[in-house]
């Protein structure tokens, strides 16, 4: 009975028209199918490559062994093994103590270390295959991720054969949002794949107006354009897109090179050419009766070849006029790779469509984008906006401030595991001991230099530097990982195109509330009161009875902790290195003093036009960043120039000088 | 004052007398690796690697019945530093040959001086080609031992049609992205399928880049990163690529400058599957390797990883040692001479080769990340020979480094000459 | 006038014979000239430091006598390398491929030359074409003006902005750091044309002498440098000591009053700030020869704090100072990254100078800021037995001007 199922499927799998089982001979009875294939192509599985491995893979799919898909889904997932000692394949599962093995046939044979067993490790590409292969049978399988799974596998690599069994499933789908997922891809298969045109068309204006990467996906390689050229008066075969004009819609030269792509013309004769042949043609020391020392000019080099050509002795060469009048002789136009006419305006008129709303969606990305540049600017400055800009005290090592906060972020998860706890741990930690490291500072160094401005930006810079090498002492050069805790994963996806990650999300929250902060301590305390008083008159705040040493000493202190909490923010979002405060320190004191000092509003408008700016300008020139980073800071400087008190300045006798 | 300028010139004697003393009785070795400033992350391992390797030299007896002394000096990732401290250890502290720098940059700073000097200077690190020096042994990889076989990888392998090429601003990526434009326009693929984007060094802030980078899957292509980001920037981005969800079965991402060392300052769970190249892995199987790994951890720290450059500076080292012993001297010419077609194990398996062009034969390995930031191996190839000049640009493809046959690094082909002894700068 | 002026200035020819001294010094001692005892290596360090002292007395003109803290002079003086730099490889270049070229069988177009050159200067960086900037490369009177015009040029336009729209103090200590700072991400793109992070290389290497050895060309460099930082003595010297030097210390003290006293201000301010940009440019070009490479890290904004920190050390406000600090500082450093000072073992902790030498010179700026702000220039006031009013303690009346008790007490 057995072999009867075996040679029944055996002839059917002849049928498939790869080679590689068709010369493998008869099969040995007793062996169970599916591990006959794999015996029989064991090379091409130990060392798979996406392009050969097909074949392999549809038989081991089509023999309707059930183990085959076993077999299948273990090698994907690095479950399938060679025992080194006899060389035969195993399935392999984490155990103690090593790998627990079973025989293809799957029966259980025992455990062995790791050391005795080769893992297969199928590259992407040869997983991506198997997927494929396994998405008919997994389509309908009772468990529901291994649903997903095949559709997410159609969604990567869709392929016509797979239409007509994601199509049976739709109806047996249980899960609302599977079946609404089905029914999409099903939709883009069809206007990919169906066979008949008005399904087609109907399944393309089925899309009308949605903004989804996977349909543009689908849709643009229907509109891809190869150009063409041919002889006035000869039609072109296709699809035709739409007429190309030479000089405006391609150049000379391009329509030139089309034409000797299409071999319609000669090639044209590049100056090396001409150079070998004149080389290749000198007599007695010159050529074509020009001695060789004249040739050192292009002109001159044209003028011999010209000769040597009136001779006979090299090949005529297209002159631009003949060029010209070989283009102006041929018409050139785009035709489409899909036949298809009523297919492809179509899918033009879906495009087209959405091209507004697709514009406008990504201009709200990039404003997303430029939000969450501005806030970390911002949350980078905001302590600076206390120091620099409320006690104007220059204090250069602020970003080093912001390198201790990432930095005690990272010890504290030495300590905490659970990212979470730490995160709340290291967040008022981190403030803490900036905040100390602030009043040290003011204390020891800063209190002796107020009236010396120029000297406390000296002085700090020497402790910017001290600090910088002290955490390369004690942290290493590398780079540490401050890893955020799991539910700050991932993005918030408005739609394909605007989307943002949590943890800038997280940034522009901490950004606000720092703000609130901010306003409700100056406005609303009397730390606030107290502050705003020293810092407008010392001695009259003195002798009213404020402590101006003290009130120096916590304003300073707040500032730092400040910068404290926006390391560990920007160590979750890029890396923390000891030169983590260095990026920073330039562009907040740039936003500092282009919002105008002094005022928390300033900052703000100050990161807020520092970071529009900057996306602003990498849109324009999306290829080299560094550009934009430049041209902002150009910017700025000149901005400068023209408002020396920055976007909001302070009026009157406050402003001071 | 004028004290004080006596006391400098005295000290500068003290200084100059001091390094006179004590030849002949070692070899020396210069170690030029930068030990602070922005490229000491990836630099001090190296020099570690170099203290090891000397160490064990001599608990085997030296070289030619020497003990090796290495002298280690910080150019501080300072460029023109690199130059000046190349030629304090050639004449002041009189070495023999010099281990060192990483960035192509300090190589080229250290170039003049070294050709001037006739210098030995073994470079470690996988660079941009175009280049044979007949005084620097290149141990790291050729574009053609690491970008090209990536690519193919990445074309035959993953089928990926669309190519988003984005890299740090500098020479390294530079030419190599130049390369890799001519050669896959050589594969069919259109320049308007070929995106290049480059960010300055320590780049942080990378949403709009990614998002870029998605968009290009639009019009149904199948798109694929190759990214030659250097650094500390990698791990802005592979954090800001795990947020976006790009999985590597979307969108796979093939690194050329991230190995173990690189990883260890992310948490890689995110990552898993994206990929990176190099000519050595620390997860490969071989009891080599197995054996120089555990060597390495008894030396530095058990937390401490294995690298690609390092695996090159212990062939290079291996390779000279050879050498030298063959040659029976230290002095360079006849060192050099002695090095052509010298082999060694390389720790992966297989044999690295010395070839007439400075450049080594070396396997290509291909891995993907695992969620504990080392890499399974999915591909390697076997040995290949690593070309001075690519011959994917039409005009680096006549030129030919042969200094066994030719003595030259720069030879053309078509015109039978020899274009240049010295290198460019 | 001169006779006069050296004649009130006793410390510019003490200062000029000891830099004579030196120099010759120096040559005796030198591999090339003299008993071999220098290497050319340390040559070259000290020829490095003469030219860093010239750019810190441009520094201490613009900040110690005219009250400016510029951040951004290393910029001007980065600029002045890149300008001798581009004729140097240009240059050198030129004699390669027309070595290269002879060997073909048509002898070369002006065309096919400075494509190989461009080949050659750009093929490291992915490009073939000589970008815009290199126009007057191919000509060392032109690229030698240009050593003195782009960063005038420069420092003319910003300075006339800035002075203009009077940013002064910490404010525009920013600016001009803002202004290194673009400058230097600019160089660092390759579409600048200047070969982005490589630089320009191999400036070692003079074009024409190549038969010459460097012991030979770090000497004569050397010689070069003292002359420039000479005559550069010479001139700032000049400069402070009449009727305008007056008046620019008169700008530092109080700028406000100086104006209303009818003097232009910002044309002073102006003028110096030129003026010292293209000192700086000058020490930069003499430097970059000597160093080998340049590219836009030198540029980073650092480095012109650097040059504020030796000016700082050596005793801004006199001229003797700022060469003091910037020899002292520079040549330190160099000798405690070389690896060469010993290390320290305290028997727990060793410590090890390449890592704890910045910590210390951190600290030490901290230190000379807080307790000397004369810096080491201090001592020779000391040493003349002059001593500054102690201004120590606290205000007896109301306004930055008044006397402190300690002062009142005397």
């Amino acid at each position: 009975m057995r072999a009867a199922f075996a040679a029944v499927l055996f002839a059917l799998l002849s049928l498939i028209p790869f080679g590689s089982l068709a010369q493998t001979g008869p099969v040995v009875a007793d062996v169970p199918f599916a591990a006959a294939i794999v015996e029989e192509n064991r090379a091409q599985i130990e060392k798979p490559s996406r392009q050969t491995i097909g074949p392999v893979i549809a038989a081991l799919a089509a023999s309707g062994d059930p183990q085959a898909l076993v077999i299948l889904s273990a090698w994907a997932n690095r479950g399938l093994g060679i025992r080194k000692s006899d060389g035969a394949f195993v399935l392999i599962a984490e155990a103690e103590g090593g790998y627990a093995l079973r025989t293809l046939d799957g029966t259980d044979a025992g455990i062995a270390p790791r050391a005795d067993i080769t893992e297969l490790r199928p590259n992407a590409g040869v997983r991506g295959v198997i997927a494929t292969a396994l998405v008919q049978f997994q389509l309908n399988d009772p468990d529901r991720a291994r649903r997903a799974d095949a559709l997410t596998t159609i969604a990567r690599d869709p392929a016509p054969e797979l239409l007509a069994p994601l199509r049976a499933s739709i109806e047996a789908e249980t899960d609302p949002a599977l079946r609404a997922q089905k029914d999409r891809l099903n939709r883009l298969l069809t206007l990919r794949f169906d066979p008949d045109s008005a399904t087609r068309i109907a399944a393309i204006e089925s899309f009308a107006g949605d903004l989804g990467l996977d349909l543009r996906g689908a849709l643009n390689p229907l509109l891809a354009v190869t150009r063409r050229a041919a002889p006035l008066g000869t039609e072109i075969e296709g699809n035709i897109a739409r007429d190309l004009q030479p000089g405006s819609d391609l150049t000379e030269t391009e329509a030139y090179d089309l034409l000797v792509a299409a071999n319609l013309a000669p090639a044209r004769l590049t100056t090396a050419e001409l150079k070998a042949s004149l080389a290749a043609n000198i007599v007695d020391g010159a050529v074509a009766g020009i001695p060789l020392a004249d040739l050192n000019t292009q002109s001159a080099r044209n003028r011999a070849y010209t000769a040597l050509e009136v001779v006979g002795s090299v090949p005529v060469a297209a002159t631009d006029e003949e060029v010209t009048q070989i283009v102006a002789d041929h018409h050139f136009v785009e035709t489409y790779s899909e036949p298809d006419t009523a297919v492809t305006s179509a899918a033009q008129d879906v495009l087209t469509g959405i091209e507004v709303k697709l514009a406008a969606m990504q201009m709200a990305d990039l404003a997303l984008d430029a939000l969450s540049l501005a806030s970390i600017y911002f949350l980078a400055a905001i302590g600076l906006a206390i120091t620099f800009g409320v006690m104007r005290v220059i204090n250069m090592a602020h970003g080093e401030f912001i390198m201790m906060g990432a930095y005690t972020g990272y010890v504290v998860q030495l300590f905490i595991p659970n990212y979470t706890l730490s995160l709340i741990v290291a967040l008022p930690l981190a403030f803490l001991v900036t905040f100390l490291a602030g009043v040290a500072m003011e204390r020891l160094v800063i209190r002796h230099l107020y009236k010396r401005p120029l000297e406390t930006l000296l002085a700090t810079f020497g402790i910017s530097i001290a600090l910088q090498q002290l955490a390369k002492n004690i942290f290493g050069t590398q780079a540490r990982p401050l890893t955020s805790p799991a539910w700050l994963d991932g993005a918030l996806s408005f739609n394909d195109i605007v989307s943002i990650s949590y943890i800038r999300v997280a940034i522009f929250v901490l950004a606000i509330l720092f703000l609130l902060f901010f306003l409700w301590l100056m406005n609303r305390t009397r730390l606030g009161l107290e502050v705003r008083a020293v810092t407008q008159n010392p001695s009259m705040a003195a002798s009213m009875g404020i402590n101006p040493d003290r009130i120096n000493m916590l304003t300073f202190g707040l500032g730092s902790g400040i910068a404290g909490i926006a390391g560990i923010a920007i160590g979750l979002f890029a890396q923390v290195t000891s030169e983590i405060g260095q990026a920073y320190i330039v562009q907040s004191f740039m936003t500092v003093v282009v919002g105008g000092v002094g005022n928390i509003w300033g900052t703000l408008a100050g990161a807020l036009m520092i970071g529009t700016l900057q996306k602003g300008i990498e849109f324009l020139n999306p290829s080299n960043t560094l550009a934009a980073q430049t041209y902002m800071i150009l910017f700025i400087i000149l901005f400068i120039q023209f408002r020396p008190r920055g976007i909001i300045a302070l009026k009157g006798r406050a402003a001071g000088d | 004052m004028s004290n004080f300028k006596g006391a400098l010139l005295a000290s500068a004697i003290a200084m100059t007398a001091g390094q006179a003393i004590a030849q002949d009785e070692t070899i020396k070795i210069g170690v030029l690796h930068s030990l602070s400033g922005s490229m000491a992350i990836s630099e001090t391992t190296l020099k570690d690697v170099m203290l090891m390797l000397i160490a064990e030299q001599n608990a085997k007896g030296g070289v030619l019945g020497k003990q090796l002394e290495a002298v280690v000096v910080d150019p501080a990732s300072d460029w023109p530093l690199f130059a000046e401290k190349a030629r304090e250890l050639m004449t002041v502290s009189n070495v023999d040959v010099m281990f060192g720098c990483w960035t192509s940059v300090s190589r080229k700073s250290v170039l003049p001086v070294i050709e001037e000097l006739n210098g030995l200077l073994f470079y470690p690190v996988q660079y941009e080609g175009e280049e044979s020096s007949k005084n620097v042994f290149y141990t790291g990889a050729a574009p053609n031992q690491q970008a090209i076989p990536a690519t193919d990888y990445f074309l035959e392998e993953l089928g990926v049609e669309k190519f988003a090429l984005l890299g740090t601003d500098y020479v390294y990526p530079r030419t190599t992205n130049n390369i890799l434009d001519s050669y896959l326009k050589s594969k069919g693929i259109a320049e308007a399928d070929i995106f290049v984007n480059y960010t300055p060094f320590g780049h942080s802030d990378w949403s709009k880049i990614v998002a870029d980078v998605v968009a290009l899957g639009a019009d149904g292509k199948k798109v694929g990163v190759i990214s030659t980001i250097n650094g500390d920037a990698n791990i802005g981005f592979y954090k800001e690529l795990a947020a976006a969800g790009i999985s590597a079965d979307d969108i796979p991402v093939v690194a050329f400058s991230v190995g173990e060392e690189e990883l260890s300052g992310l948490d890689t769970s995110n990552l898993v599957g994206h990929l990176a190249a190099w000519n050595y892995f620390q997860s490969a199987e071989s009891e080599l390797n197995t054996e120089w790994i555990a060597k390495w951890k008894t030396f530095a720290d058990e937390n401490r990883v294995f690298n690609d450059p390092m695996e090159a500076h212990v062939i290079g080292f291996n390779l000279w040692v050879q050498a030298v012993e063959a040659a029976g001297t230290t002095d360079v010419d006849a060192v050099r001479s002695a090095m052509y077609g010298l082999e060694t194990p390389n720790l992966t398996g297989g044999i690295a080769k010395m070839l007439p062009n400075h450049h080594l034969t070396k396997p290509v390995l291909i891995g993907e990340i695992r969620a504990d930031g080392q890499f399974d191996i999915v591909s390697s190839t076997d040995p290949v020979p690593g070309d001075a000049w690519t011959d994917f640009l039409p005009e680096s493809a006549v030129l030919e480094a042969d200094w066994a046959e030719l003595d030259c690094g720069m030879y053309n082909t078509e015109t039978k000459t020899c274009v240049q002894i010295k290198s460019n700068y | 006038m001169t006779r006069t002026f050296l004649a009130r200035n006793p410390s510019v020819l003490i200062f000029l014979l000891i830099l004579s001294l030196f120099t010759l010094g120096v040559t005796v001692l030198s591999e090339a000239y003299g008993v071999a005892f220098l290497s050319t290596s340390f040559i070259k360090t000290l020829g490095k430091t003469l030219c860093l002292c010239l750019a810190a007395l441009a520094m201490d003109l613009i900040w110690g006598y005219a009250g400016i803290l510029s951040l951004g002079h290393m910029a001007f003086f980065a600029l002045g390398g890149y300008m001798i730099g581009m004729w140097l490889m240009y240059a050198r270049t030129e004699g390669i491929v027309i070595t290269a070229l002879s060997n073909e069988a048509l002898p070369a177009t002006a065309q096919e030359i400075q494509n190989g050159i461009a080949a050659q200067i750009f093929g490291v960086v992915g490009a073939s074409e000589l970008p815009p900037v290199w126009l007057f490369a191919h000509s060392l009177p032109l690229q030698l003006m240009l050593v003195v015009l782009v960063p005038g040029l420069l420092a003319l336009i910003f300075g006339w902005l800035a002075f203009r729209s009077r940013v002064t103090g910490v404010y525009l200590s920013i600016l001009t750091q803002a202004m290194t700072l673009a400058l230097a991400l600019y160089l660092f793109q390759n579409d600048s044309g200047l070969r982005g992070n490589n630089g320009l290389s191999g400036l070692q290497n003079i074009p024409g002498l190549d038969g010459v050895s460097q012991d030979r060309v770090s000497v004569w460099f050397l010689w070069a440098s003292a002359a420039a930082l000479g005559l550069g003595y010479l001139l700032v010297a000049w400069v402070v000591s009449g009727k305008f030097g007056s008046v620019i210390r008169a700008i530092r003290d109080d700028e406000a009053r100086v104006r209303f006293l009818g003097y232009s201000v910002e044309g002073y301010k102006l003028f110096v700030f030129t003026l010292t940009a293209i000192i700086a440019a000058i020490a930069g070009a003499l430097y970059y020869p000597q160093a080998g490479i340049i590219n836009p890290a030198e540029l980073a904004p650092i480095a012109s704090i650097y040059l504020a920190v030796w000016v700082a050390i050596g005793g801004r406000g006199r001229l003797y100072g700022a060469v003091i600090g910037a020899a002292f500082v520079s040549l330190l450093s160099s000798w405690f990254t070389g690896g060469r000072a010993p290390s320290i073992n305290l028997g727990f902790y060793t410590i090890n100078w390449v890592d704890w030498w910045l910590i210390l010179l951190g600290l030490s700026f901290v230190g000379v800021t807080l307790f000397a702000p004369k810096g080491i220039g201090g001592l020779v006031d000391l040493w003349q037995g002059l001593r500054s009013p102690d201004r120590k303690g606290a205000d007896l009346g109301p306004g930055d001007g008044a006397l402190l008790e300690k002062e009142a007490k005397k």
